[in-house]
């Protein structure tokens, strides 16, 4: 009985918040926008009993995900989402990659603290994190301070408020996620490895090619996923740092549903959004268990 | 035709593969290598002998390159090895921990040193194909390391390091992460390779048994020094020092005074105790501090006063069985606890002693050694 | 052996330095006696005076931490209860659907986690305010503790349950008395991050929250958006620097926890 108390709270308490709302998003998606409060039809009207829910499911249909593919601003948006989150998990790829090198490199004792030291912005304010791009990346920033007092360029350059500004956003708010999972790969590389490389034969250079870089892959991988998947349905790093060319579909999505109100719109891109998300959450996983395997 | 004797070390004529030539080692204020001299000759199977922080593998891995003396110099075939980097060496190794290389099956691991090399394709294949099939991995070729036993493991590490033809193999502990039986079994095998394949084998172990059975010579190790290097059987019989007789197999250490008469050396040991007989070739002052080690398996054990030198009574303490020996503990008078071995031939029902039986222990003259220090 | 390469040393310094220079430059901003981001005016306080002077502001911090201290106790318990549930019970009508609920809000994104909630919201009827923000805040965040505390329940040796049981308790007592001191550090530390979880979050507090219920991110959002201000970069400091004393002194503690246990262990081996 006990048992059942304990596996029934939080399981109902999933299927009420996370499962049944999500399904409420789809129906929705299948319904029709209307002035009316909630702003969707149909409703469903229990008083009519089987000829109402007969009504009700009569009355959905793939109207809006028709829409979106018609409208260009939405696949124009998906695409520039994915476009972006790919852009920048390489970025944070090529600068993470060294980071978490130099950490598995470093005497054992320090570990720990530059350990903590990657964490640590984790637990400030996301928000923060990226606001303080603003300050440093607008027009009469302190980037462009630094640089034209330097002389390196003449004029301003318009960094914030375009898409290498969402780059820089994503880099820098995501770059432990892919820190971490690197470098616990590579702190387990088991240094023999490199030295029996180099005894048959290897250079230090090859002996990184050959043995480093397949040896930590699954982490690489790892830390990509970790870093596309929030990134395509960013919403504060595009709003913030991004221009208003800057199409990324969290923000559409955002702006579909409390500007233009369209709820079943709104929840159409939601809907497409996790499919197109389903793909690289689903080889994630499998990039997970093959580790775990590995390793048991 | 009689056989010719391989002891290249007797030979003056012959010229050493490795020699270490007053070598030492120091990280920071720890001292791992103590000015060692020490030759080793071409096909030999060496072996460095050792507790845990001796600095045999210290020695090991400033042959593969992995360290540098701080002083002294290494000469392989004559040349003076210290600017030579570990990947440009002749010397190849086998790690303690196997280091195969987890992404790669067992056929790439064994040519990953032959690819290094760029050799011809089918080159590459026929001495991969070679090494399988002198360690017998010719089914596990296309399996990766984690998908094979650890003595197959073993085996792939053993043949990735031959593969290369090196003119000096080092085996770091090799077989320390095998259990008993199979240890023993691929102590053979590796003789077996050794000798095929002719390569100059050096190997670091902590295990005494395992150094006597491979070995043709044996460096005894302590605290960065050499103790003492010789024949296994040297080793156990003439051992240097009262640390490589304890070191190498049980015995018993008996402290006293010497009296030497020629080659006789009579120890006194204990107050209204007869003194104890040994022949030596050492030199012993009147007087000096001795040390009497006698292996348990030539001391004798009887009911009857045996007639001879060195008899002591005492009374039995313990007996280990060990299934083909009985050891027996024997508490002299003195305090002193001498270990007597006896091959059970008999069924254990009908064993002549048991737990506080009077006995004798008895050794003849020749069978115990006086040692110095 | 282990010494850095200059390769490495130059590359943690700039990754350092890409990591904390944002968030310094912040920092010595909000002492700026300027409106203006690159002048620097010389050093004043007068941005922290008037944010405490700011009721707005004020509002929003006192309802985020109500909001936060409801989220992470609920999330901590519920956590816990779905971690044990996942490591202990193997088998049970729609595991894999329960297994699949915890992990997949873990890589949700924000806008949709808000959209249905909000969605949910209407359609009960529910007046949206506090509650409804910690409801939507327990959910995702209970699924961040599971996944601390089932990491530290897998590590966790069954036998020393099983001697509990053996020696007479049941299993609830063997719940409290041995597995849950055991595995109190892993729910400490699920506290704390569904805590910051909530304190962080906007994306979900905007949809859910009702007009009366503005958080402190959202108060945030709606200031930066139309760009750089002092007064947010006083804010700022404060919240970096609560979260940097706390951090390290809870380092600092494990750590300390962690040399008394080893020193203690080697005196133990001497005697």
């Amino acid at each position: 009985m006990r048992r059942l108390i304990l596996i029934a709270i939080p399981y109902v308490w999933l299927l009420a918040l996370f499962l049944i709302p999500f399904f409420i998003v789809v129906k929705i998606s299948l319904s029709d926008v209307a002035l009316a409060r909630p702003p969707y039809m149909p409703q469903l009207d229990w008083s009519a009993g089987w000829e109402g829910i007969r009504n009700f499911f009569a009355a959905l249909d793939f109207e809006n995900f028709g829409f979106l593919t018609t409208d260009d601003l939405y696949w124009k948006a998906y695409l520039s989402s994915l476009q972006i989150a790919g852009i920048s998990t390489l970025l944070t790829l090529i600068v993470g990659f060294p980071i978490a090198y130099g950490m598995a490199r470093a005497p054992e004792h320090w570990r720990p603290t530059l350990m903590m030291l990657v964490i640590l912005p984790f637990w400030t304010s996301f928000l923060i994190r990226v606001y303080a791009w603003m300050g440093i990346l607008s027009q009469n920033g302190l980037l462009n301070g630094v640089l034209m007092s330097l002389g390196v360029i003449g004029e301003p350059l318009t960094i914030l408020n375009t898409d290498v500004a969402v780059y820089i956003g994503i880099v820098y708010t995501y770059l432990p996620f892919m820190i971490l999972p690197i470098y616990a790969a590579l702190e387990k590389l088991d240094s023999s490895l490199l030295e029996a490389a180099e005894d048959l034969g290897c250079s230090r250079l090859t002996a990184f090619w050959l043995i480093t870089v397949p040896l930590s892959k699954q982490g690489v991988i790892a830390g990509c996923f970790l870093v596309f998947i929030p990134a395509v349905g960013e919403f504060v790093i595009p709003s913030l740092l991004g221009g208003s060319e800057t199409l990324m579909i969290g923000k559409v999505l955002y702006e579909e549903f409390f500007s233009n109100r369209d709820w079943p719109v709104a929840s159409a891109v939601a809907v497409v959004l996790l499919l197109i998300l389903v793909i690289p959450i689903v080889l994630f996983q499998r990039n997970e268990q093959k580790q775990r395997e590995a390793e048991g | 035709m009689p056989q010719k004797i391989f002891a290249p070390w007797d030979d003056p004529d012959e010229t050493p593969l490795i020699r270490f030539q007053n070598v030492s080692k120091r990280f920071g204020d720890f001292t791992a290598i103590d000015a060692i001299d020490l030759e080793i000759y071409a096909r030999e199977f060496f072996a460095l002998l050792g507790p845990s922080g001796c600095g045999k593998t210290t020695l090991m891995r400033m042959l593969a390159g992995f360290e540098t003396p701080s002083s002294g110099k290494i000469f392989l075939s004559g040349q003076d090895i210290a600017p030579v980097p570990p990947n440009q060496r002749a010397v190849n190794m086998m790690f303690q921990s196997y280091a195969l290389f987890p992404h790669l099956s067992v056929w790439d691991n064994i040519a990953f040193g032959l690819r290094r090399e760029g050799r011809a394709r089918d080159e590459i294949d026929a001495r991969v194909g070679e090494m399988l099939k002198l360690t017998r991995l010719e089914k596990f070729a296309r399996r990766k390391p984690h998908q094979i036993s650890g003595g197959q493991r073993q085996r792939v590490a053993l043949a990735r390091s031959l593969a290369k033809a090196p003119k000096l193999l080092l085996l770091d502990e090799p077989l320390g992460a095998l259990d008993k039986k199979l240890r023993e079994e691929t102590q053979f095998e590796l003789m077996d390779i050794q000798e095929t394949t002719g390569t100059t084998f050096v190997i670091v172990t902590h295990d005494q048994e395992e150094a006597m059975t491979v070995a043709s010579r044996v460096a005894v190790m302590d605290e960065g020094r050499l103790i003492q290097v010789a024949t296994p059987d040297r080793i156990y019989e003439a051992p240097a020092s009262v640390y490589v007789a304890d070191f190498i197999g049980d015995v018993n250490i008996i402290e006293g005074k010497a009296h030497q008469t020629g080659d006789r050396v009579q120890v006194d040991w204990a107050e209204g105790q007869p003194a104890l007989a040994a022949k030596t070739t050492r030199d012993f002052s009147l007087e000096q501090t001795c040390y009497l080690a006698i292996r348990p398996e030539k001391v004798a054990i009887s009911a009857e006063k045996p007639s001879g030198a060195n008899v002591l009574s005492g009374e039995v303490l313990d007996i280990a069985y060990l299934g083909n020996l009985s050891t027996y503990h024997v508490k002299l008078p003195t305090g002193h606890v001498i270990k007597a071995q006896q091959a059970n031939t008999r069924r254990i029902a009908r064993r002549p002693f048991t737990w506080e039986d009077k006995v004798w222990v008895s050794w003849t003259e020749s069978a115990a050694v006086v040692l110095d220090r | 052996m282990n010494r850095l390469s200059p390769f490495n040393v130059v590359s943690l310094t700039l990754g350092f330095a890409f990591l904390y220079l944002p968030m310094v430059i912040l920092v010595i901003y909000s002492f700026n006696e300027s409106k203006l981001v690159t002048v620097w005016a010389g050093f004043s306080t007068k941005w922290y005076g008037e944010l405490v002077r700011n009721e707005a502001f004020l509002d929003a911090a006192l309802v985020t931490l109500q909001v936060a201290l409801l989220t992470s106790t609920l999330a901590t318990i519920l956590g816990t209860c779905a971690a044990y549930v996942l490591i202990r019970m193997h088998r049970f009508p729609g595991r894999t659907l329960f297994s699949g609920m915890i992990y997949a809000p873990l890589v949700m994104p924000d806008v949709i986690l808000g959209l249905s909630l909000l969605l949910l919201f209407i359609g009960l009827n529910v007046d949206r305010g506090v509650l409804t923000i910690v409801l939507a805040h327990t959910t995702f965040a209970m699924c961040y503790v599971s996944v601390v505390v089932s990491s530290r329940l897998v590590a966790f040796d069954r036998s020393l349950e099983e001697a509990a049981l053996d020696l007479g308790a049941t299993p609830f007592q063997t719940f409290r008395l041995v597995t849950l001191p055991i595995i109190a550090p892993a729910v400490i530390s699920g506290w704390l991050l569904a805590f910051t979880l909530s304190l962080d979050d906007l994306v979900i507090a905007s949809f859910t929250a009702g007009p009366s219920s503005t958080t402190l991110p959202m108060k945030i959002f709606s200031a930066v958006r139309l760009g750089v201000s002092p007064e947010i970069n006083a804010l700022s400091t404060i919240m970096i620097a609560i979260v940097t004393v706390g951090v390290i002194t809870a380092s600092l503690v494990s750590k300390r926890a962690a040399v008394r246990r080893l020193r203690e262990e080697k005196a133990a081996e001497r005697a």
